[in-house]
């Protein structure tokens, strides 16, 4: 369990992390979900003592991270990037870690060969493409069999087979009832990865929702048609809770209407159709939309924060 | 080269620790062990730390050569000024640099690489780090010095031979003086990893401590003497060359005042990078 309390960070004039407030559960894979720099690296780093926060707090398992007499077997973390020196070996890399804990050498085996890493783990870590340097990373994470698991970015540079398999790995973990955290940039991934979302923007707290919850607030259904006649054929479907787009000529975007309603509509009026395509509202497309409101709002009313939470709330409800 | 791509396992649950987290900490123990790791692990080390030797020991046992082959040429002042232990540890003037460089690149190869986080998220309460590489450098520092000291003057001194001008071992004050010079080149391992640990960036780090080791001495002597004189034997360098000085000489410090100003200095450097360390973001 981790636990944020109106923890901010400033540097400078920047604010990274303002007021966030939330709570990752265990036995659940909790996204954590911003464009970049919206705060996630820095929120992390937060939790784990790397920084100090200017204002709040943030507690795991109901202490601070520093407080831990051995925080390997506590929290496994990823870390932002790279956090390895390019000209050590996987290998001493992770030794090196395990010996502040007195963690065996057989352990640190143990997760190369968990990882994929046996053929390379004596090679220079600098060597490494980045998908070796992320199951470096996820070793290292899971050096202390810990509880609580911290991941940034787990799968940028990872091969599809790779990105599966952390899929796998991290809901089998979160299967045992450990807490597992992790950031991403992109909602598709979170969609088939995580249960639960905190979404930021800005450093502020967005939504703090279950995934099946999200899918249904943004699952209208939108139709895709194309047709040579689209301009006629969207007079003719326009009414009252009806909503048509067009990004191209000849295509349109269609809510409030199911296919078949859209396809009945043409054959009367004798409209021909190329293509007729069910769409949901990509999670995608959701996660942009509440991040650009973020930003636009933030950029109008740059002051009072108190109102602009609840202003915040308001349009996203409406 | 390129690396084979790697195998996953797929039988892919996590094998859990074999023995129970519960009896298992951070220890300062352990935290030697890992920075001791980390310190043999790397190249980089190996070669500043052969550099050190050769230096220390080849520019001794060149000077010595040098001098035996010029001496039935040379002055009666040069042969007076002359001073067998000093030439056969001149190298160590040298091996500083290197040890010196060694000790910022242990501290800054962690911040410009990132691996600080890791160190600093694997042992939180973050002294522990400092006082590990501190005392896993000084004792590597100890191991490679107090050897090339006795080499480079016993070398030093089998070549003089040859022209009758070598110093006994036994001689008072020498062996002090040999050892004196294995302790300078640790405490300026030791100076210059605080260094490092202050400014955390490798190119400020080196020229930080390249300019108060060998600029800072001849910028006091532009100074009025009365004014160099005095300042110029507690200048960091020149306090921790009057540990390996032989025989007193004037406006130099005693050995034993040179290696407390020297020590001085560095427990200074170490405290504020301790301080520092604490208070800063990582």
């Amino acid at each position: 369990m981790i636990e944020a309390l109106n923890l901010t960070k400033r540097y400078g004039e920047k604010t990274a992390v303002d007021d966030l407030t939330f709570t990752v559960k265990p036995g659940i894979v909790t996204g954590f979900l911003g464009p970049n720099g919206s705060g996630k690296s820095t929120t992390m780093r937060l939790i784990l003592g790397l920084d100090a926060p200017s204002g709040g707090e943030v507690t795991v398992d109901g202490r601070r991270y520093r407080d831990y007499p051995a925080p390997l077997h506590e929290v496994g973390v990823l870390l932002e990037a790279r956090s390895v020196h390019t000209g050590r070996s996987a290998y001493h890399h992770l030794l090196a870690l395990a010996q502040t804990h007195g963690i065996p050498r057989s352990r640190v085996q143990e997760l190369i060969s968990l990882v994929g890493l046996d053929e390379v783990a004596r090679k220079r870590a600098g060597q490494f493409s980045l998908g070796m340097g992320q199951r470096l990373g996820i070793a290292s994470a899971l050096l202390g069999d810990p509880e609580v698991l911290i991941l940034d970015e787990p799968i940028n540079g990872l091969d599809p087979e790779g990105i599966r398999w952390i899929r796998d790995l991290l809901k089998s973990l979160a299967g045992e009832g450990r807490t597992v955290f992790l950031s991403s940039h992109l909602m598709s991934e979170m969609a088939v990865t995580a249960d639960h979302l905190i979404i930021i923007g800005r450093g502020r707290l967005i939504r703090d929702v279950g995934l099946a919850d999200f899918v249904d607030e943004w699952s209208a259904n939108v139709v895709h048609v194309r047709s040579p006649e689209a301009t006629q054929l969207r007079e003719a479907i326009l009414g009252p809770d009806i909503r048509v787009s067009s990004d191209e000529p000849g295509v349109l975007e269609v809510q409030g209407l199911s296919a078949e309603e859209i396809g009945d509509t043409a054959a009367r009026l004798g409209f021909v159709l190329y293509e007729l395509t069910p769409e949901k509202t990509s999670l995608e497309e959701a996660f942009m939309e509440l991040t650009r409101d973020e930003t636009e709002y933030r950029a109008v009313v740059p002051t009072d924060e108190t109102s602009a939470g609840v202003d915040r709330q308001e349009r996203i409800a409406a | 080269m390129s690396a084979t791509a790697p195998v996953i396992d797929r039988r892919s649950p996590v094998p859990r620790a074999r023995v129970a987290p519960a009896t298992r900490r951070v220890t300062q123990v352990g935290v030697f062990r890992s920075e001791w790791t980390k310190l043999y692990s790397l190249r980089s080390t190996r070669y500043a730390l052969l550099a050190t030797v050769i230096l220390s020991i080849g520019l001794g046992v060149l000077a010595s050569a040098l001098t035996v082959s010029r001496w039935a040429t040379m002055s009666a002042a040069d042969k007076a000024s002359f001073n067998p232990l000093n030439t056969s540890l001149l190298g160590v003037e040298f091996g500083v640099l290197a040890i010196g460089v060694l000790g910022v690149l242990l501290i800054t190869g962690e911040y410009t690489t990132g691996m600080i986080r890791s160190t600093m998220t694997a042992v939180p309460k973050r002294l522990p780090v400092l006082w590990g590489k501190a005392v896993v450098y000084a004792l590597v520092a100890l191991a490679i010095s107090v050897p090339s000291a006795f080499i480079a003057f016993f070398a030093g001194q089998a070549i003089l031979s040859g022209q009758h001008i070598q110093i006994a071992f036994s001689h008072p004050g020498v062996p002090g003086a040999v050892l004196g010079a294995a302790g300078y080149l640790t405490l300026v391992g030791l100076f210059a990893m605080g260094l490092g640990a202050i400014l955390r960036s490798t190119a400020a780090g080196i020229a930080t401590f390249a300019g108060i080791m060998f600029v800072l001495p001849p910028l006091v002597s532009i100074l009025p003497a009365s004014v160099a004189n005095s300042i110029d034997p507690y200048l960091p360098s020149n306090a921790g060359r009057a540990i390996m000085e032989f025989g007193h000489h004037a406006n130099t410090l005693s050995p034993a005042a040179g290696l407390a100003v020297f020590a001085g200095y560095v427990a200074v450097v170490i405290a504020a990078a301790a301080v520092l360390l604490v208070r800063r973001d990582v």
